[in-house]
């Protein structure tokens, strides 16, 4: 049992860190962003073309991967966040200015459907991996089992997620992020340039995503329908943990990769997706507006 | 236009003949005019609907003015957009939903001192604020969204003082406050002036504001009416008349 706890925990980070992202866009953008996934997506394809002009540089330790590749794994992620600006600005800023919501989740809808064949037309629907070295898994503590790469997704998710944390408490512009995603009339009044903050929200949470994808792309596989498969768990985490909280978001990814990892010794592996949904209706239905939701 | 402007530089707001409105066929102001001098405390009057909010915004740069001047310390302001007037000098304190709610009071105001840009003198900053209402400075850690009306006015207030500002622009700051509290927010925008600011105050509470103010305007219409000396214009009967006409219409 023990050993699922620990395959939930690397999924949930994988899961939470995709939440943070869609978390912050809707809390300073407000709209639910269908095309999040489609950031995972593109940052594990994205690491995966520069990890190859790397390959030459060797594995690090118990790692399947090199120094090089986290080399790839920075460009991917400015390059998903040039992704993710391009798109607001040609598709999103202008809608903006209708002032309905659902037109914009609608048009994200249409981002995704996009954006997805695009990673169809240039890397093909085939799985990929990072790697053809096979992930040792070692026994950690007596009946846990983790690879080299497993434990790296954990140590770099929390590192993240500690990094998110300075910037938004102990920065200006991550303050100025939470005053624009507070209120963002009031912010302007206050001298915040709010179109660089929606700039920067947009760089952070694609950012985020592009390295979740990654690391899902390295302890399962990389595909095509990987982001689209991941939306909705991610979305479930961010709305159970109370949508606009990032601390919210990383507690309700940890939460939904537990209860899908867990339910599989129980129910089988084919209700997955499943778990992730109703855990949320319960948890709604006691929080209903998520576990650290706003409760004023 | 060279010498009015040389003119308009020794004051601290001169606003002329401002046509504004939310949306194009429907103007608020309707040629509204107001001069606040260096270090002035300036209270605008008036009946519901008279424009009295529109005119901050307009100035604040949050409603699209159609014709019509304003110039602080001669600098023309219309046209800027409303997040580089902190750093023009303007602060501007909103009648509602002046605070993040989820920010904390310091943070509320370390935010107020983001559009300064230099870094240095935020801890300066901070202890005046903490000294000027200690209130604050006891609830430093806390939501903003979970004080008091009265402590939000007064977080509001300072977030507004964080950024330096030479002019600052007041919306009802006693809307909904207690007597008492209306006492200590007026005292107070009484010793935010004996600092060196200019102060332009909105308020229904005519009687309070009058009393701390140098000047004030009574406004109608959308067009500035009457204007004078504080202490006239509470003996006005026309202000009492346009005030309680007001009131009666609306009961």
């Amino acid at each position: 049992m023990i050993q699922y706890v620990v395959d939930g925990i690397v999924v949930g980070a994988t899961l939470a860190l995709g939440a943070i992202g869609l978390t912050l866009t809707y809390n300073i953008l407000r709209f639910a962003n269908f095309a999040h996934g489609e950031f995972l997506t593109f940052g594990a394809y994205f690491a995966l073309v520069f990890a190859a002009f790397f390959a030459s540089a060797g594995t690090i330790g118990p790692l399947t991967f090199g120094w090089g590749f986290l080399v790839a794994v920075a460009i991917a992620i400015v390059l998903t966040a040039l992704l993710a600006l391009g798109l607001d600005r040609l598709l999103f800023r202008p809608l903006r200015r209708s002032d309905v919501t659902v037109t914009l989740v609608i048009a994200s809808f249409g981002a995704s459907l996009m954006l997805r064949n695009v990673v169809v037309f240039l890397w093909g629907s085939r799985p990929e991996y990072y790697s053809r070295n096979i992930a040792v898994s070692s026994e950690i503590v007596p009946g846990v089992r983790m690879s080299g790469d497993e434990v790296f997704v954990v140590v770099i998710t929390a590192l993240l997620m500690l990094a998110l944390h300075l910037f938004l408490t102990r920065t200006s512009l991550g303050r100025s992020m939470r005053a624009v995603s507070d209120d963002p009339a009031l912010a302007r009044v206050a001298g915040i340039d709010v179109q660089a903050v929606i700039r920067w929200t947009w760089f952070i949470g694609a950012g985020l995503a592009a390295v979740a994808g990654i690391l899902f792309g390295l302890t399962v596989q990389i595909s095509s329908e990987m982001g689209f498969n991941l939306i909705l768990p991610m979305f479930a985490a961010a709305i159970l943990g109370g949508i606009g909280s990032i601390y919210g978001a990383v507690l309700g990814g940890l939460i939904i990769g537990l209860a899908q990892s867990m339910s599989v010794p129980l129910i089988g592996p084919a209700y997955k997706p499943a778990v992730a949904f109703l855990l949320m209706f319960a948890i709604l239905l006691v929080y209903p507006k998520g576990i650290l939701g706003d409760r004023s | 236009m060279s010498a009015a402007a040389g003119g308009d530089g020794a004051k601290a707001l001169v606003v002329r003949d401002v046509v504004a409105g939310y949306v194009p066929e429907l103007d608020i102001l309707r040629g509204a005019s107001l001069e606040v001098r260096d270090r002035e405390i300036v209270t605008v009057l008036g009946p519901n609907g008279a424009g009295k909010s529109t005119l901050m915004k307009a100035i604040a740069g949050l409603v699209p003015v159609r014709s019509g001047s304003i110039r602080m310390f001669g600098d023309e302001l219309v046209g800027v957009p409303a997040h580089r007037m902190v750093s023009r000098g303007l602060a501007f304190v909103p009648q509602t939903g002046n605070v993040f709610p989820r920010l904390s009071v310091q943070e509320n105001l370390e935010v107020g001192a983001a559009a300064r840009g230099a870094r240095d003198g935020l801890s300066d900053d901070l202890g005046r604020m903490y000294q000027l209402f200690p209130r604050l400075g006891e609830r430093r850690r806390q939501a903003a969204g979970t004080l008091s009306g009265g402590e939000r006015q007064m977080v509001a207030v300072a977030r507004a003082l964080m950024s330096r500002p030479r002019v600052l622009m007041l919306d009802e700051p006693s809307a909904g406050l207690s007597p008492l509290f209306v006492g200590i927010v007026f005292s107070k925008v009484r010793e935010v002036r004996d600092l060196g600011l200019t102060v332009l105050v909105v308020e229904q509470n005519a009687r309070a504001a009058l009393a701390i103010s140098d000047r004030g305007y009574v406004l109608a219409e959308g067009r500035d009416r009457i204007e004078g000396e504080a202490r006239a214009l509470l003996e006005n009967p026309e202000v009492g008349a346009l005030y309680l006409g007001a009131r009666q219409a609306l009961a």
